[in-house]
Formats: C-alpha cells, structure tokens, sequence
C-alpha cells in the first residue's frame, strides 16, 4: 500500500497557502499542473493533476486495423517516437511469429539509439533552462537538430516518425547516414567537452543540483520509478541488459548507474547513457550486416487470437505494451505503460520540505512528457 | 513690484543662477537619452545573447535588426494596460512610475566628461544610492499589488535581496569613498588620473560587480523575476507600455551601475587620445557587455544560497577590505 500524503491532507491557514503551478508556465513542459501548498517558498505538499493533453490512443487502438496503430505509437511519448514505433512493432512480432531479417534489427536499434540522444539532449537542455541556463538549452537544439536531420533523411519525418513496419523497416538507408552518424557522433563527443565546461563543472549547477531532490531506492522501487530517474537512485536496471529484446544482446554496453539519487545524478545518468548510446551505434554501423530490411508480410495481419505483455526501454524508462488481440484485424485491447506517469508521482514523496525552485529543478530532472502521461 | 525681490523666489533663483539653462536642457537631454539609450542595450542585449547561442539574433527591422526595439516599444505603447480586476488599483497604476523616476534622476550627478555633468553634487554617489534604494520600494508595490502569488513572491524576494546586496555595494564604495575623501563623483574621476582605482582596490571591484548585478536583478541573480519558477516574478501581471516601464528601469539602472563601476575602478573619463566622452562610454558599455555576458552562462542561485553568499561572504569580505584600507591609509 503507499503511503502517498494527499493535498487533501494539509490544511491552508494563515501559513499555508495554495499555488497553481501550470498548467500554463514556463517550466512544466506542456500542459503538467501542479498543486503546490507552500508555507513561504517551501513545499508543504504536491500533487500532480494529468490528463491536459488525453488524447485517448488506448481507445483509438479499438477502432482501427493493426497497421493503423502505427503512427499513434509515436505520437503517445513524441520525443522518443522510433522506440514507442519498435517496441509495437516487435510486440506484435511476436504474437503473430513474424520474422524480422537481421540488418533491419541493426537498423532499428540504430534509428531508436539516436532517437534516445535526441531525446535525453532536448531533456538535459529543458532541465538546465529550468535552473536558469538559457544558452545550453540553444548548444543542446544545436546537436539535436542534426540528429533530426539525419533521422529525416531516413525516416522522412523529425518528430512523429512512422518507420518501423511488422517484420522490418520502411526504408534502408544509405552510405550517406551512415557517414553523418559517424560524422553525428564525432561531434557530439567534442561537445560533451563544452557541455561539461559549461554546466557540469559550473558551481552554480553543482549547488543548485548536489543533494537536491533525492529520491531514495526504496521511495524509487515503491512508486515504480524506471529509467535514468531510477539508475540515478543506485538501481542497476535496464530492459535493455535485463530483458533484452532486438539485437541489443549482440552490443557491448554499459548501463550507467549513480547512487546519489538527487538530482544532479539523474543528470549523469542521462549524459553517461548518450555515450552509451553512441557506442551501440557505433558498433552497429561496424557489423550492419547486408540483406532484405524487411521480411514478407501480408499486407493486412491477422494475429491469433491471445495476449502478449512486451516491454523495452524508452528514453525515460520501462515502457510496456499489453496487447490483446481476439484473432481479428482489430485490436480488442492495447494497454500501454508508460514510465513518465511513475516517475512523475515520486513527485508527491520527494517535494514537500523543498524550496519552490528546488521542485522546478526536481520536476525537470525527472524529464517527464506530458502526453505520455495522459496518453 | 519686482517678483525677483520675493524672498523665495530669489533664494531659488539664487541656488540655480544662470544654470537654470544648463539644468533645464540637461534634463532634456536625460529625458530623451534614457529612452533611447535603453532601447540599444535591449538590442545589443538580443544581439549579444543571439551571437553567444549561435544564432543571429534580431535581423529584419533595419540594418542588423538595429531598430527592433523601437518597433517593440510602438507595439507595446499600442497595447491595452489591463489592470487586474482584483488588483489595488491605484499602486498597481503608481508602481511603474515610481521605478522610472529615480532611474532618471541618477543620471543628473553622472559625469560623462569633464564638462558633461548636468549637476554637480557633493554628494553625488550618495544621490545614486539613495535614489537607486527606491526601485525595491516600486518593486514591492507592483508585486503588492497585483494581487498575485508569483508576484507576491518575486516582490518579497526582491525586498531580501536588495537589502542585502546593499550593504556590500555601499562596503565596497566606502573603500574609494576614503581613499579620496570625496562623494563628488568628478573628484572621484580626477583622483584615477595615473592609476586607475581597480589596481588598488580589486577586491572592492568584485565585490561591486557582484552586488550591483544583484542590486539591478540581473541574472544569475535575477530570482525576482526568476522565469522558470515565478513566470515574470513581480511585473507578471503587468502589459503594455506599463511593462515597458519596467523594462526601461532595468536597462537604465543597468546602465547606471555601469557607469558606477566605471567611476568608481576605471577611471571613468581619463583615457588617452580621444576625449573623455568616448572613453567614459566605451567603458560602460564594456562593463555591460560583461553583465549581459554572465547572464547568458550562468544558470541562476537559489534564494538561500544567494542570501547566505550576502550575509557569510560578501559582507565580511567587504568589512575586511574596507578595514584594511582604513588602515594602510592610516599608515601611509
């Protein structure tokens, strides 16, 4: 049972009183509000209030054929779309027994690692804007805008990509991508030196973020924390390493473990991880085997009818697709679990005590997207 | 009857004489320098900011987007000034005005040239001090006001950190104070005539540069405004030409810190070759070039941690150089 304080709980007096953090503000990326009660600047309680941007994908799912889903999935968390677009795609894989040749594997992986740079380079950048660094926020866009780039010359989109196909890929790609990502990855560990001059050894970061915001392993393992918020807490767990999935067995990485759990170690976590990440691609592009990206299926499948539970790790955690299908064109049910909803109710334990611009510094740590939570 | 015979009109026209032209088209001068002045440090601001991020900053309206603040300025000044419908009306309209004022009356002691002062004070920086302390008083009342948390907040905050950055601000003016036996602001100048003041007095420096960029609430210690915790602190509420006003104070208060500085260290108008006009300027638009540059790098304090900085660090760095000064002077 948590043991979750509610904003119900503490009563405004003459000390207390309410604010409404969002759901228009600078600093909540999105449409988040939060219901703070304060005593001055520090935080008695919080609590999250979601579902601004509830789209409603789950219940979408019910009305269209399998194929349809596809462009939803990148739309449920829109800064890591290629890893949402695969993990359905291998979900669904899976249930129907579809083979998938292994250069589109490689290619999948590729597509998804750089997705993943862009997405904690866009979450690190909103997160130091949050502390009042403006400028790293336009280096960070600098970076991620090649990855776009790159991505687009590929995928045929920048945001919302719909590339991943059942049984492979939409598209091979070419010696070009494959040069630029070298290129790509080439320049960002330069940058790493930049960024790390600029923010990580800044004393004003280091004060702002050091013993901030901790989240201990215990309060993590209780609210279901996953992803860099949880490897920042001293938990070693991946889907990656854990329960892995694709070729990911095939690649030798490390998974980036700090055990602070404050705020300046849920930072670490996600700079260590896009190094991480480069060397998964790397080592992809060394061994990207030749071959067909995409392995014959009929145009519209059936799966047997059953259900499948299929998880991987999304740039902000655990993300899990529960899938039931009753043998038609049409799902029957898809239930998606997303990391961000989790991570963002730690929120309620970590906050009260803190300063006002500690929970901002908190909140962007924790790198939550809104309509992930909402769905 | 002679209406210069009046007792109290010839005691005036006794105190200002034959300046009464010079003063009056000083103040003409200040009127139409503060606007225009803030307008290019709010371009070269954007400009400096776009070249720091990579980018190319304002381009479209003239050459190098030189006249986009005047654009803005013709847009706000066209704006509705909506007022809260729970606001206090009469302090939320007095608030920008009173943050203007003392904002140009700084300007009058400030000497540009050896010849370009508009009044002579002898007590000249302590005109500024006091003058530049009200901005705290508008702040608190724009956020008072306005009847809005984050106002509310930016406004308390304001009040705690400007008096406490005060005190190392009028520390570390005291050490030059005491080494010319002056608080003419000409007399300061003319005493840096070889040796600038920042040679013998660096400690002081820093510890002015510092307070005055948290005294004109500019980043990283702008927590009265700060953006991603209070949306715009204490002028949230604020729209049109009534925001412009406080847009104008920030800029003109930045510019009189400046020239502060350059008074105080750099020697304010000695320079060699060109006159004193343009090396007075060129040294206050170097001091602010540096605060829009430690704006745009450093990410902002927390609020105890910028106190605590005032009151264990600053202060008594500053009562310790200010003693030492004492007496090294005794000595000599």
């Amino acid at each position: 049972m948590l043991n979750i304080k509610t904003i119900d709980d503490t009563t405004i007096n003459e000390r207390v009183y309410q604010l409404n953090l969002g759901p228009q503000h600078p600093s909540t990326h999105g449409v988040l509000h939060l219901l703070l009660k304060l005593d001055g600047e520090v935080v008695v309680a919080a609590e999250p209030i979601v579902g601004y941007s509830h789209r409603g994908h789950e219940k979408m799912a019910e009305n269209r054929i399998w194929e349809q889903f596809l462009p939803n999935t990148s739309r449920i968390d829109y800064l890591s779309g290629l890893i949402y677009n695969q993990g359905y795609c291998m979900a669904l894989e899976k249930l129907c027994g579809i083979e998938v040749p292994e250069r589109a594997e490689y290619i999948r992986v590729i597509t998804s690692e750089l997705n993943r740079i862009s997405s904690h380079l866009l979450g690190i950048m909103a997160f130091v804007m949050d502390i009042g660094a403006f400028t790293p926020f336009l280096y960070g866009f600098d970076d991620r805008e090649h990855v776009l780039d790159l991505l687009e010359r590929v995928t045929g989109s920048r945001l919302t990509y719909c590339y991943n196909r059942f049984g492979g890929v939409r598209n091979d790609i070419d010696q070009e991508f494959c040069d630029g990502t070298r290129r790509f990855i080439d320049r960002l560990r330069g940058r790493f030196k930049d960024y790390h001059n600029l923010i990580t050894e800044n004393i004003i970061f280091i004060k702002r973020t050091r013993e901030v915001g901790i989240i201990t392993e215990e309060t993590a393992l209780e609210f279901g924390v996953t992803g860099p918020s949880l490897r920042g807490s001293g938990v070693n767990y991946d889907v990656r390493k854990n329960e892995p999935y694709s070729v990911y067995p095939e690649f030798d990485f490390e998974i980036p473990v700090r055990k602070e759990g404050d705020v300046m170690a849920r930072y670490q976590v996600r700079m260590a991880e896009m190094e991480q990440s480069m060397n998964i691609i790397e080592q992809a592009l060394d061994n990207l085997p030749q071959g067909p990206v995409r392995s014959h299926v009929p145009r519209f499948i059936d799966p047997p009818a059953g259900d499948i539970y299929f998880a991987f790790e999304s740039a902000r955690g655990a993300v899990g697709y529960y899938i039931v299908s009753d043998g038609t064109r049409i799902p029957y049910r898809i239930k998606v679990r997303t990391p961000s909803f989790s991570n963002l109710f730690v929120l309620t334990r970590i906050l009260p005590g803190n300063f006002i611009a500690d929970a901002i510094a908190t909140l962007g740590s924790i790198d939550v997207v809104v309509p992930e939570i909402d769905r | 009857m002679n209406i210069t015979q009046l007792p109290f009109i010839k005691e005036i026209y006794g105190f200002l004489g034959h300046d009464l032209v010079a003063a009056v088209i000083g103040i003409l001068i200040i009127l139409v320098f503060v606007p225009l002045n803030s307008a290019f440090l709010v371009w070269v601001e954007r400009k400096v900011a776009g070249h720091i991020q990579l980018r190319p900053g304002p381009m479209e309206v003239g050459p190098h987007g030189i006249l986009q603040t005047l654009i803005d300025a013709v847009k706000l000044m066209s704006k509705e000034m909506i007022t809260p419908k729970l606001a206090d009306k009469f302090l939320f309209w007095l608030a920008p005005i009173v943050i203007i004022i003392p904002a140009i009356v700084c300007f009058v002691v400030i000497p540009f040239s050896p010849l370009m002062q508009v009044r002579e004070m002898n007590v000249g920086i302590l005109l500024i001090f006091s003058f530049s302390s009200l901005t705290v008083l508008s702040i608190l009342m724009a956020g008072w006001a306005s009847n809005n948390k984050y106002a509310l907040i930016g406004a308390v905050r304001a009040v705690a950190q400007n008096v406490a950055y005060e005190i190392p601000l009028l520390l570390s003016t005291m050490s030059i104070i005491i080494m010319t036996n002056s608080f003419k602001m000409s007399e300061i100048t003319a005493a840096q005539s070889p040796v600038w003041f920042i040679v013998y007095q660096p400690v002081a420096a820093i510890i002015f540069f510092i307070s005055t960029t948290a005294e004109t609430n500019r980043a990283p210690f702008d927590l009265v405004e700060a953006e991603s915790e209070l949306v715009s602190g204490f002028h949230t509420e604020y729209t049109g030409m009534r925001f412009a006003l406080f847009f104008l104070a920030e800029y003109t208060n930045m510019f009189i810190a400046a020239s502060m500085g350059a008074v105080l260290f750099f020697g304010g108008w000695h320079g060699p070759f060109f006159p004193g006009l343009i090396w007075f300027v060129v040294k206050v638009y170097a001091l602010i070039f540096v605060i829009i540059w430690v704006r745009w790098t450093f990410p902002r304090l927390r609020f105890d941690q910028l106190m605590n900085f005032a009151w264990k660090v600053m202060i008594p760095v500053a009562l310790l150089n200010l003693m030492i000064t004492a007496i090294v002077l005794k000595a000599l």
